[in-house]
């Protein structure tokens, strides 16, 4: 039986700019959400999450990145040079895919104000992808999912599916989404963004926290490393078919999302041992996603959402959580739900509280989004 | 109440509608006129862009929202 | 295993064909017009098709011609139905339109019906909501029509049983103009889902 293993990541967020560094914090319970005041941005303060500017700026001049470069195009470049560190993968190989996962990619070129600075169709994502893998010399067409909150968890689906069927023996998924006057409008405009940092299934919660970051993982055949023994087992993603920006009452698409997951994986829903949920702490989003796993029979499974650490990160989002749940399965160590105090959500689901350890043998990620989307996906930790 | 009712079809895309094809209480959303929870959003941006009126919590849309004349009624009570 | 092409539309220029024939010319150049025409000709009835932004509704159009005489719903569960699409410029007009409501610091009213058509895979979730699809999901991203890459992804949804037929293709809208081309992938049929036969319904 040949697998597909997570060889290497990188995570570049308002947590640090390597994985270590954004699991140093989420061990430490700490996040990176942070009030903020920029007109440019929206007109009141607002709490987001943030990638750290002068660290990001100092970390483009070390690697001599210059302006033909757009800004998430340069912490893309970053994110991916320093998860091919830790990979036996070339990236300038035919074998290699790449696959990339954004909702609006360099939508801040839309503004007047930079728009001329760039060649015309730099906005569309197609474009974007490609001056990433021209900057790897990756000779081949990349991959580009666009679709709503998801687009991470697919991502991956999609990376483990070319793969599996022999088309590629590596694929580096990258996942990017940046904090732009575009989406934040967007957000605010539809009431859908907390006053205060978010509240994942918390009683008091309101909304979401945006946030930006890039995370890229390398899945191959073939890893370099013995040691490797997190594997990708299955995903699904399904619709609701309901309304194009309210969730299913029912859950029925993230039910149906993770049963044909788990069917695919080969594993007994009872052998789920982790669930990294969306969790955006949204009131319908949580509540939804209470019910989905309470239909799957998984309430007793410990389950977080990562939300309270990065904010919602979008396109980047799945990805990032992702690399946190093999990190979560690798070291037996479960994050609490940061924001979390009071149950807020009508199924008695096993909201982490505590930071500690426990161990992970098979994990389970949810998503969704607008248009009605869901995602599951499940890894699974190999005996050595 | 008509220049609100044209507003409305307007700001909500509501194609093959008359401004006379709306009762002044009949119910926006649910079984009246069918409206949604984007076109309740909506509805905020119009009060603010056409009358100024800044509702910031959705929750109250509900009151106001339930028909024309309540609309009407909160422009009026706002403008005052 | 093999896959097939059981149906499809193609909308272009004004002239819609569906499985071979001519059904439809509109005269209009720009989207907007065109799809208000088609759509008054078959009479769907369904009021929430003009809430759409055009690119959502091209594609809604494009389904709904195609589906007509496929009895689809009667052949398969609702889980069992995928919608994979494809297009170069997302929803590029929809975002600039978007843009113009928050430009203007002065003139700043971000409309949230306009913002909501800014991701492409609302048109998956308008013709999901329409017809009660609920199977895979998926939006790609690609310079041209990538009918290597499509019919790759779409036949190992179905080979790998995840689904058992898929509405796919690629609908297209920006400056430059208007495409849509929707078929019906499934596992029995006459026409087979090869790169070649995509390729010659794509250039009717």
């Amino acid at each position: 039986m040949s697998y597909v293993y997570l060889e290497s990541d990188n995570i570049i967020s308002s947590l640090g700019f390597t994985t270590n560094e954004n699991i140093d914090k989420l061990s430490k319970a700490e996040g990176g959400i942070t009030l903020l005041d920029d007109k440019e941005l929206f007109t009141e303060r607002f709490p987001v999450s943030m990638i750290n500017r002068n660290t990001l700026l100092k970390r483009i001049e070390n690697t001599n990145l210059s302006d033909e470069y757009t800004l998430l195009e340069k912490i893309i470049i970053l994110s991916v040079k320093d998860a091919l560190k830790n990979s036996a993968a070339d990236i300038s190989s035919e074998k290699t895919a790449i696959v990339l996962s954004t909702t609006k990619g360099n939508i801040d070129l839309l503004d007047k104000s930079i728009s001329d600075k760039y060649p015309k169709d730099r906005v569309l994502l197609w474009s974007l992808a490609e001056t990433i893998a021209k900057y790897f010399n990756n000779p081949n067409k990349p991959v580009v999912v666009s679709n709503a909150c998801i687009s991470g968890v697919m991502a991956i689906n999609i990376g483990a599916d070319l793969i599996n069927t022999e088309q590629y023996n590596n694929a580096v998924i990258i996942g990017a989404d940046i904090v732009s006057k575009f989406v934040v409008s967007g957000f605010q405009s539809f009431k859908s963004v907390s006053q205060e940092p978010c509240k994942p299934f918390d009683s008091e919660r309101v909304g979401l926290t945006l946030g930006e970051a890039c995370g890229t993982l390398i899945l191959t055949n073939k890893p370099s490393d013995n040691n490797c023994n997190i594997v990708y087992a299955g995903g699904a993603t399904a619709n609701d078919a309901n309304h194009i920006s309210g969730p299913s009452r029912t859950g029925e698409g993230s039910f149906i999302a993770i049963n044909k997951a788990i069917k695919e994986s080969g594993i007994n829903a009872g052998e789920i041992d982790y669930i990294s949920a969306h969790g955006t702490a949204t009131p319908y989003n949580d509540e939804m996603e209470s019910i989905a796993i309470s239909r799957v029979e998984m309430e007793s499974v410990p389950v977080n959402s990562l939300k309270g650490y990065w904010g919602h990160t979008l396109g980047a989002a799945g990805l990032i959580e992702t690399i946190a749940m093999a990190h979560t399965m690798r070291n037996n160590i479960l994050f609490k739900t940061l924001g979390y105090s009071t149950h807020g959500v009508s199924k008695n689901i096993n909201v982490i509280t505590e930071t500690g350890n426990s161990e992970v043998k098979n994990a389970l990620k949810m998503a969704s989004g607008f248009g009605g989307c869901n995602a599951a996906l499940i890894l699974k930790k190999l005996d050595k | 109440m008509e220049k609100l009712k044209v507003q409305i079809i307007e700001q909500l895309n509501l194609e093959d509608m008359e401004p006379s094809d709306i009762e002044n209480e009949e119910p926006l959303f649910g079984d009246g006129l069918g409206l949604d929870s984007i076109d309740a959003l909506e509805l905020i941006v119009l009060l603010e862009k056409e009358y100024g009126i800044k509702v910031e919590d959705p929750k109250e849309g509900k009151k106001i929202f339930e028909s024309v004349k309540t609309l009407a009624e909160y422009i009026e009570s706002r403008k005052n | 295993m093999k896959n097939y092409i059981s149906s499809y539309c193609k909308i272009k220029n004004g002239t819609v064909i569906v499985n071979n024939n001519e059904v439809f010319r509109s005269e209009a150049n720009d989207l907007k017009s065109v799809v208000k025409e088609i759509y008054r000709s078959i009479k769907p009835g369904y009021a929430k098709f003009f809430k759409m932004d055009d690119i959502s509704k091209l594609g809604f159009i494009a389904a709904e011609l195609m589906l007509k005489d496929t009895n689809l719903k009667n052949r398969y569960n609702d889980s069992e139905i995928g919608i994979v699409l494809s297009n170069s410029s997302s929803t590029i007009v929809t975002d600039s339109e978007f843009q113009d409501t928050i430009q203007d610091n002065n003139n700043y009213f971000p409309s949230p019906a306009i913002f909501v058509y800014t991701l492409p895979n609302i048109m998956i979730g308008e013709i999901s909501i329409r017809h009660k699809f609920q199977g895979e999901n998926a939006f790609f991203l690609n310079e041209k029509f990538d009918s290597i890459f499509i019919s790759n992804y779409v036949n190992s949804l179905i080979n790998n049983g995840k689904i058992k037929a898929c509405l796919t293709g690629w609908v297209e809208y920006s400056e430059n103009g208007y495409e849509a081309l929707i078929y019906l992938v499934e596992q029995d049929g006459n026409t087979e889902h090869t790169e070649e036969n995509i390729n010659i319904i794509y250039n009717k």
